[in-house]
């Protein structure tokens, strides 16, 4: 996905639960629905973690890798 | 020969499940918040702004020791009578001054807990309880609590909510809220 597309990003490296998925809610809230949501976090947990967030939300994860313990989710506000 | 009667057919066939059912708003959640050691708190804390976080209307009922986390961490004695003022100086009330139940160690234990946390980039249950406070989370302190303990609004924190009894926590929990006891 290109960059152009993506918002805004949360970097949520380094951080432990519960602030990546806070920052995100936090974030998403400020964007128009359709745009783009990119979020890099560190926590082994985050995973798991923003699978639940997306289902329950609804705002679905529409790319998402994992590099150098880095994982980075690209999610679209519904 | 007898006859049966068929059933009656519904008039109406049943309205079709709601397709975005799976969309709908989550539960609220009503966290009743009883206990005042630093590491109930912090799974408060966590649970409150989480809850938020995922889209739910989160309240937290603030009661007995729970309720001490919610006195403002510059107040040392808080009460109107002897015992009250007695029982804040032997539990230290505020969010920062929270004991550990196991492994205290007159403070040990929760200096070392804090220290990990900050090496661990773990937000301190203060830090939590202000970002569920911007994130909308209500804090429903209780009376009964208040007046036993010879609290005044004076004493807590700002942004509360105004105190109520049992008989909201249990009107919430008979509307369906996802209940957690902590």
């Amino acid at each position: 996905m290109s960059t152009e597309q993506i918002a805004q990003t949360v970097d949520a490296k380094g951080l432990s639960c519960p602030m990546p998925i806070v920052k995100t809610a936090q974030a998403i809230k400020g964007l128009d629905s359709g745009q783009l949501l990119e979020v890099l976090a560190t926590d082994a947990g985050s995973v798991k973690d923003f699978a639940a967030w997306a289902k329950t939300t609804g705002n679905p994860i529409v790319e998402q890798s994992a590099d150098a313990g880095v994982y980075r989710f690209v999610l679209q506000k519904k | 020969m007898t006859l049966v009667a068929e059933p009656p057919v519904p008039a109406t066939e049943p309205a079709p499940a709601a397709e975005d059912a799976a969309e709908a708003k989550p539960r609220d959640i009503l966290i009743i918040c009883y206990s005042g050691e630093l590491e109930k708190t912090w799974a408060t804390m966590i649970l409150a702004t989480t809850g938020a976080a995922m889209g739910a209307k989160v309240r937290v009922f603030l009661t007995f020791w729970g309720l001490q986390s919610f006195v403002k961490d510059g107040k040392r004695i808080t009460g109107q009578n002897v015992m009250q003022k007695m029982m804040s100086f032997m539990q230290r009330p505020g969010i920062s001054h929270r004991k550990l139940s196991k492994m205290n160690f007159l403070g040990m234990g929760p200096w070392m807990m804090n220290k990990l946390a900050k090496q661990y980039n773990v937000s301190s249950p203060k830090e939590l309880l202000e970002i569920a406070q911007a994130m909308g989370v209500e804090f429903m302190p209780c009376q009964m609590t208040m007046d036993m303990f010879g609290l005044t609004k004076d004493d807590m924190i700002e942004g509360l909510g105004e105190p109520v009894g049992a008989a909201t926590v249990i009107a919430l929990l008979q509307d369906g809220d996802a209940p957690l006891f902590i």
